[in-house]
């Protein structure tokens, strides 16, 4: 039971109070001095006989003590960065973690391999690590740090240990039993809220990839008629002796429109694409999250009831109780503070990236 | 120019109106009839207002119009109608003619048409035209009478003139390719600017989704929400300000497209100075032929070959009264033949100079006329990437506040 022994090692002393526990997971509002420098990049395919694959190198630089050295470089391919996921999402049930870039994007557009793939990819990897990095819990995760320094036989060793697939395999049963089982009873206002929340949000984020996708398509459509456009311009002057020289001219600045348009869908599939993918991924994660969290909640409900039934073994079940209640209590309280963290961060990204798209359409305009 | 009907008189196609009515076949049809109103300008004293005529016309008057001075002036490069269909429309635009910014944007055409017409130097003068501002009944009529249909040339002559015509004058061969050149570029491009305006339209309409979900999102958000409802509210002052950019620019497509339908107007004027010249050819051919005939007969000899030298060698030889009397015909038709040739020589060099002149005028004004659409043009481009930096500059300060 890992989240307990975490809670442990932090504060000896029993009882927790609640109020302490939620200091320790806040977000400090001083910015943070970086001690972590992550970069993922270099991809580079290999052929096997069974299969092919991309790694990626991924350079750590750091001046924390705990690591060994200052500089590190590994490669890793993408089955790793799903199983540090999944390390991290066993570590710390009900704390927000980033999301990876889907498998397979079955839009039909990109190819598996093709260049434009394998850097959007990288690109949300490298996002994912940083943004680890940057979370005050995960980014201490003993994990994280062998993903981050281990060679590669070294971690393939490591990753055989941990629970194993059974394991695993309970987890998820009891997650869908639970969820089958409805709203949970005793669910705190606070997370309702959040739910309720998260519904709308996860709706309207999707609705607002789907039309900065559209937006997109209907840009490139408006350039590829406008290439046209500028040549029938000077084919026209070639006919004509007076207006030649204007004709020219205009086909001059139809010319440079295009180039302008071709910065702004730049701009938009560097930008707001990305982060609105991102989010999108994130409210599933949300969801994903809160569910874990009312399992938690139910274990400790199921008990409670049980002991309501079982008058005889009070004691040994109010133990166990307590022990339920603390972890649902730490898991609702990292899931608040992280929830506050996340929201300031979608906050913020938000609001950098619209007005960076609102730049960038002044650019646009202004040339 | 100082004598211009369009000094003397100002001339409006104010209105449009939908009509029902009988056509030549009694069956009942639906058109639409055009006012026109004109008032003479005088100098005006104690700023008297002269009085207003007006009168209603529809299209196909326009058109009988149209077609009259078409064959009365051959040698004019006659204004053109607005499009009978609507073309090159992107997708907002109906391809109807009973739709109502359709039939708006005929009048303005039809408007155009009159006043230039009424500002040419020779045509303005022709009394059909006048009659055709200012007299409602009976004008059809009078326009049969003049009998100008049968002074149309056919398809089909001109057609076979200009494969067969040998010595054009070679500056109308270089118009006729220029105005071959012109349809053809200026056709193309207002098919992309078509294109070009659908796809802008998307651009700006998809945006003005934004509006909607932004607005929908604030709703939940506590220190968002209020940047986000402001930003939402420009995406859908953006989004709305593309109906008006285009419809402007469907103006400037209208300007660009009156010279289209111009190239035709030059093409007529080259095709009749081939059907000239080929008549001219050919009569020239005809004389040479009937004076060797003559001389053939005079001298005795037969240079050509011909069916009744052969049957008169064989059966027997005219008599010299026989021959006599030929060469006299022969005698009065070259007569003629000469004369006619004369005065065909004369008709064509006279409507080559005048057709030049007015060709000349017609350069000039286009020249100027199209420098003013593309000027037009880059200002339109100008404004609509001023209203652009408005709208994103307030949504940048929206979302700055987010």
């Amino acid at each position: 039971d890992t989240s307990l022994a975490e809670v442990n090692s932090l504060s000896p002393s029993m009882p927790i109070s609640p109020s302490s526990m939620i200091n320790q997971y806040k977000f400090e509002d001083e910015p943070e001095i970086r001690d972590l420098f992550i970069t993922v990049d270099d991809p580079e395919s290999h052929i096997t006989a069974i299969e092919t694959f991309i790694t990626y190198r991924v350079v750590t630089k750091t001046s924390r003590g705990e690591f060994d050295s200052s500089e590190y470089e590994v490669r890793r391919r993408y089955q790793d960065f799903l199983w540090l996921k999944s390390k991290l999402e066993e570590a710390h049930p009900t704390l927000i973690i980033p999301p990876l870039p889907e498998k397979f994007i079955m839009k039909g557009m990109v190819e598996r391999f093709s260049d434009e793939f394998i850097e959007t990819r990288r690109k949300a990897l490298h996002k994912f690590l940083n943004r680890i990095a940057d979370h005050p819990t995960l980014t201490f995760n003993e994990d994280f740090k062998i993903f981050l320094t281990a060679q590669a036989w070294e971690l393939s060793s490591h990753k055989k240990q941990g629970p194993g697939l059974l394991s695993r395999m309970g987890q998820t049963v009891r997650a869908v039993a639970s969820s089958v089982r409805g709203a949970v009873k005793n669910r705190p206002e606070m997370f309702t809220e959040m739910n309720d929340y998260m519904e709308t949000f996860s709706q309207k984020i999707n609705v607002l990839d789907k039309i900065a996708h559209r937006i997109y398509k209907e840009e490139r459509d408006y350039f590829n008629e406008m290439k046209e456009y500028g040549p029938i311009h000077t084919l026209w002057s070639a006919s004509e002796e007076d207006i030649a020289e204007s004709l020219k001219g205009v086909a001059g600045c139809i010319d440079k429109c295009c180039k302008a348009t071709e910065k702004r869908m730049a701009g938009l599939s560097e930008n707001l694409l990305p982060i609105l993918h991102e989010y999108v991924l994130y409210s599933e994660i949300l969801m994903g999250v809160l569910k874990r969290r009312d399992q938690i909640q139910g274990e400790l409900d199921s008990k409670v009831d049980a002991l309501a039934n079982k008058k005889t073994e009070k004691d040994l079940f109010s133990e166990e109780i307590g022990k339920l209640e603390d972890k649902v209590e730490c898991a609702n309280n990292a899931l608040k503070a992280d929830w506050d963290r996340w929201k300031q961060n979608m906050q913020c990204d938000m609001r950098s990236t619209f007005t960076n798209v609102a730049e960038n359409n002044l650019r646009y305009y202004e040339e | 120019m100082e004598d211009c009907l369009a000094r003397k008189m100002e001339i409006t196609v104010s209105e449009a109106e939908k009509r029902t009515g009988r056509n030549a076949m009694n069956m009942q049809e639906t058109y639409t009839a055009y006012l026109i109103e004109t008032r003479a300008v005088e100098s005006q004293s104690e700023g008297q207002c002269a009085p207003v005529d007006s009168l209603w016309r529809r299209y196909s008057e326009f058109e009988l119009l149209r077609n009259y001075l078409s064959v009365t002036y051959p040698h004019i490069v006659v204004p053109p109608l607005p499009e009978k269909r609507a073309d090159f429309v992107w997708h907002k635009l109906s391809a109807d003619n009973m739709d109502p910014d359709f039939v708006e944007r005929r009048r303005i055409g039809l408007e155009n048409f009159l006043l230039r017409v009424a500002s040419h130097p020779v045509l303005c003068q022709d009394k059909i035209f006048y009659s055709f501002l200012t007299q409602e009944g009976g004008w059809k009529e009078m326009v049969n009478e003049t009998g100008f249909q049968l002074k149309a040339d056919s398809r089909l002559k001109a057609l076979n003139a200009t494969f067969r015509v040998k010595n054009p004058d070679k500056r109308f061969t270089e118009l006729k390719h220029y105005s071959d050149e012109l349809q053809s570029v200026i056709s193309h491009l207002l098919r992309v600017r078509a294109r070009v305006a659908d796809r802008l339209y998307g651009v700006y309409k998809v945006h003005g989704n934004y509006g909607r979900v932004f607005s929908e999102w604030s709703a939940i958000e506590k220190e968002m929400g209020d940047g986000l409802q402001s930003a939402g509210h420009h995406m859908d002052v953006y989004a709305a300000s593309i109906d008006d950019i285009l419809e402007e620019e469907e103006h400037y497509a209208d300007q660009l497209k009156e010279y289209l339908f111009y190239a035709e107007a030059l093409r007529a004027v080259c095709r009749k100075h081939e059907l000239m010249q080929y008549d001219l050819e050919m009569a020239a051919q005809d004389l040479a032929s009937k004076k060797q005939q003559c001389e053939e007969l005079a001298t005795g000899t037969v240079r050509t070959f011909s069916l009744k030298g052969m049957t008169s060698k064989l059966f027997g030889q005219e008599t010299p009264e026989q021959r006599e009397a030929k060469i006299k015909v022969l005698e009065e038709q070259i007569q003629e033949g000469e004369e006619q040739l004369k005065s065909k020589n004369l008709e064509g060099r006279d409507f080559v100079k005048s057709a030049w002149a007015d060709i000349e005028r017609f350069k000039e004004q286009k020249n100027h006329d199209l420098k003013e659409a593309l000027i037009s043009y880059a200002v339109m481009q100008i404004s609509m990437c001023k209203k652009g930096i408005q709208v994103w500059t307030n949504a940048k300060e929206c979302f700055s506040k987010m």
